[in-house]
């Protein structure tokens, strides 16, 4: 249980989500959870709009059971699979972001600054929050898949384009860090 | 009963999500930071590992649950819709601290804020879709 409660390393978590990648090809799926934005989309009536968005999504209930489990993962992780689980940072980082305005690093898990439940009455963060996710959205359907459909479903099947994608992931995560928080933070 | 077993498998992946810190925001603002290995560290070993179960999948011709071979389908070929895609996704990565499984994820542990950036991403899908045909791919 102890270790269970513990932050888990990275090498025994990176194996598990390749477990997680194996587990869904055995079911006979592919591992991606980006799709399920444009299954919720069409369960919305997109459908009417686009013809994108016009396809048969109950090919993909799977896949809204495993976004599903992961709200309830997320639920079980954070209310009775440990205490205080604030990320252990780089104390370099933790300065930075104490730089930057942000000051919950040892406090949560995220920063109370974007997520906490008063983050919403700032429309900096409510905006900073509406393109963030608007990016996500965007650029994972372009890009044909996310991090769990390329990074590694697709690194792992050895394919290129999801090299060049994930390349392109951390292009683009490193531009926002390095060049355009200096003028949000 | 299948529907009950993805159920499961993403019961697993959210806890592995949470407890991995790959849920978190400021995991992914250090690893952008190259101020840790820990994401780089998850990232690589997931891949070492997912390349071995691939292989092992393609030599043994393994088969899945329903007896039928396991197939992963080749991504297209292209190069501009993965650059751009890629980029633009990267830039909503960092911005909101989370890709789209820890969205779910940290929608479950409670952070009600992150229903914003799942509500934003729904309609970032949406405009894509809009103008899907318009785009170089």
């Amino acid at each position: 249980m102890e270790l269970i409660v513990s932050p888990w390393p990275w090498y025994v978590s990176g194996p598990l989500i390749a477990v997680t990648m194996f587990i869904l090809l055995y079911l006979g799926k592919n591992f991606g959870i980006s799709s399920n934005l444009r299954t919720m989309c069409t369960l919305c009536g997109a459908g009417k709009t686009a013809s994108f968005f016009k396809f048969d999504w109950r090919g993909q209930s799977w896949n809204l059971m495993v976004a599903l489990g992961a709200v309830i993962g997320g639920f079980v992780g954070s209310h009775y699979l440990g205490a205080d689980q604030s990320p252990q940072l780089n104390p370099a980082t933790v300065a930075q972001l104490e730089s930057m305005g942000i000051h919950s690093a040892a406090d949560d898990y995220v920063p109370t600054e974007l997520y906490g439940m008063d983050a919403l009455d700032d429309p900096k963060t409510l905006a900073m929050l509406i393109v963030g996710g608007i990016l996500v959205g965007f650029g994972s359907r372009y890009a044909g898949g996310c991090t769990s459909g390329h990074s590694i479903s697709g690194i792992s099947n050895l394919q290129l384009p999801s090299l060049i994608a994930t390349i392109g992931f951390f292009i683009g995560g490193i531009v926002m860090v390095h060049l355009i928080f200096p003028f949000l933070f | 009963m299948r529907q009950l077993l993805f159920l499961l498998v993403g019961i697993f992946f959210g806890i592995l999500m949470f407890k991995s810190e790959a849920a978190s925001w400021f995991r992914i603002y250090e690893m952008f930071n190259f101020q840790s290995f820990h994401m780089y560290g998850l990232m690589g070993s997931a891949l070492v590992t997912g390349i071995l179960l691939v292989q092992i999948i393609k030599r043994r011709q393994l088969k899945d649950i329903d007896h039928k071979a396991i197939h992963i389908p080749d991504k297209d070929k292209s190069l501009t819709k993965y650059v751009v895609g890629g980029v633009v996704f990267g830039l909503g990565w960092a911005l909101a601290g989370a890709c789209p499984g820890p969205i779910f994820v940290v929608i479950g542990a409670g952070y009600l804020p992150m229903l914003v950036v799942l509500g934003s991403a729904l309609l970032g899908t949406w405009i894509y879709g809009l103008v899907r045909d318009k785009l170089p791919h």
